[in-house]
């Protein structure tokens, strides 16, 4: 009984509820999210340890998805109402029609076990971060794809494009330099948006490779009810959400300088 | 309807999916060769064969019977998640943009904004685990963060109608404030909740299967899809066939659902209608 009694002051229990809230937010701004139920440490520590292997998840997914997303965006765009148009318009209702834990077990056996091809997982060097990248970034690279084409389509019409092609520009000229570089604004906006539901299929990527990053760790916080560690991980991937956004404001004004904040 | 699927035989295909999959989950009870809880051990992991369409899991339990079931999990999910949040969020959003003033900024600035601060599903995780799994718990969490999504259709939406002059007319021929609001604005807002619901559909089967997947979601041994494919990712090397059937069944239904919504907004819409 006393070994309960002591517990329930160590955790502030015993304290009024608000008081308890006004506890955890002061500790908060001070940099402090907790102690760990489960190993003691702190919990900012145990962030801050797999904080960089979750944005480099996040970096390389996004990264793959505009490499895929650009090129096959302007493609469908130019060559709208054709076969490869079509072909991609497939590719990309499947993309996003694919949850990442569907599209990782199904890479893994394709690639890991039946190709031999790339390691199923950890996080050990580029070749580990192939997979996990793929499998976090098709659902944006489907989704920014359809962007890149509907706002090609709009752009390739625009009087200032007829302008540059009556130039006598080349048309990879009037179509990289000039079309897609307007055609690219509302393009930001939505990755910055899709940047969310990118930290939360980290969550599940994490999982499935067993990438040591921060989602994976909110995971194994959830099963081991380490609500102090649960908590700081959620509230930290919602901060970096917000952050993200917040950036994307920024960067929106500074493409397109009609825009101010 | 007829001229919905009549040049467009994406969503028909759409359609006969979306419907051949309710039906599925409807008469699963009636379908399922087996117990879908019944464990035949000794063929545990069996690839499919005559007897086992799908093949066996860990436990030797019937894929075939558990996906059929499953589809009975995912859809009661979808179905309830996107009326309740439907619902509630039409409700709310269109009172706030009816209403306006502070009721609407209380409702839009603190109370949508501030879930929408959150990404995604980690909201619903977060509920999920201090909440603790359960189809009533994951129910919970998914309309906690879905009805945000209609609220703000919502609003707009009756900001946008209750402008118009069919509106002032009726409040012309002296009818209250509340039977505009019910039998005038919001009938007229029903089309896009309607693609925004085939949507919805969609993305709450795939939270369902996505918190079920992490083990937050339907408790086992309900046979749920997400939680299938986590069993299946412990045996990709001896028994891939666990995940391979779980996420066929997953993927023709976010994509049926998809593609209806698609279908839908294109009907809709007259600008899209033309070209």
């Amino acid at each position: 009984m006393t070994e309960v009694a002591r517990l329930r002051h160590e955790l502030g229990l015993d304290r009024p509820v608000l008081e308890q809230y006004q506890a955890y937010i002061t500790n908060l701004f001070h940099g402090n999210l907790g102690v760990s139920f489960r190993d003691q440490q702190p919990v900012a520590a145990s962030i801050r340890l797999r904080y960089p292997a979750t944005i480099e998840l996040a970096v390389a997914a996004l990264i793959f998805s505009l490499l895929f997303a650009v090129p096959a965006g302007v493609i469908g765009a130019i060559r709208k109402g054709r076969a490869a148009d079509r072909g991609l318009g497939v590719v990309s209702l499947l993309g996003v029609s694919l949850p990442n834990f569907a599209l990782g077990p199904l890479l893994i056996l394709l690639f890991s076990i039946e190709l031999g091809l790339l390691p199923v997982s950890g996080r050990d060097g580029i070749l580990h971060l192939i997979l996990p990248a793929l499998t976090l970034g098709m659902g944006l690279a489907a989704m920014t794809m359809r962007m890149v084409r509907g706002s090609m389509l709009e752009e390739i019409h625009q009087d200032y494009v007829r302008t540059a092609r009556a130039k006598g520009l080349r048309e990879r000229t009037v179509l990289f330099k000039h079309a897609l570089r307007n055609g690219l604004i509302p393009v930001i906006t939505v990755l910055g948006l899709q940047m969310g539901s990118l930290l939360a299929g980290a969550v599940i990527t994490e999982t499935i490779f067993s990438w040591p990053g921060l989602g994976r760790l909110t995971i194994q916080a959830i099963n081991a009810r380490d609500y102090p560690l649960a908590q700081g991980c959620i509230l930290t991937i919602s901060l970096t959400y917000i952050l993200i956004n917040l950036l994307t404001d920024v960067m929106y004004s500074v493409v397109d300088p009609r825009i101010r904040l | 309807m007829k001229e919905l699927f009549r040049n467009n035989k994406l969503a028909l295909a759409g359609f006969l999916i979306a419907s051949f999959l309710v039906a599925a989950a409807l008469l699963a009870p009636w379908l399922i060769p087996y117990d879908p809880a019944g464990q035949e051990l000794p063929s545990r992991l069996a690839g499919p064969s005559w007897h086992h369409p799908f093949g066996n899991d860990e436990l030797g339990r019937d894929i075939l019977s558990r996906l059929l079931m499953g589809a009975r999990v995912s859809m009661r999910v979808g179905g309830t998640v996107v009326l309740l949040s439907g619902v509630v969020g039409v409700l709310i959003g269109g009172l706030a943009g009816y209403v306006g003033g502070k009721l609407d900024t209380f409702v839009t600035v603190i109370v949508i904004d501030s879930l929408m601060a959150f990404p995604g599903i980690l909201l619903a995780i977060a509920l999920v685990a201090f909440l603790g799994p359960g189809l009533d718990r994951t129910i919970f969490a998914l309309v906690v963060i879905g009805w945000v999504g209609y609220a703000r259709l919502a609003r707009g939406q009756v900001l946008k109608i209750k402008t118009l002059e069919f509106v002032e007319a009726a409040r012309a021929l002296g009818a209250t404030s509340a039977r505009v609001y019910f039998l005038h604005v919001l009938p007229s807002i029903i089309q896009p909740v309607l693609v925004q619901a085939s949507i919805g559909m969609a993305t709450a089967v795939l939270a369902e299967a996505s918190l079920s997947f992490l083990g937050l979601g339907i408790a086992p041994p309900a046979p749920s899809w997400g939680a299938m494919l986590n069993d299946g990712r412990n045996h990709l090397f001896d028994a891939p066939h666990m995940v391979v059937f779980p996420s066929i069944a997953l993927v023709l239904t976010v994509l049926s659902f998809n593609i209806l919504a698609d279908a839908f907004r294109d009907w809709l819409d007259p600008k899209s209608l033309k070209s």
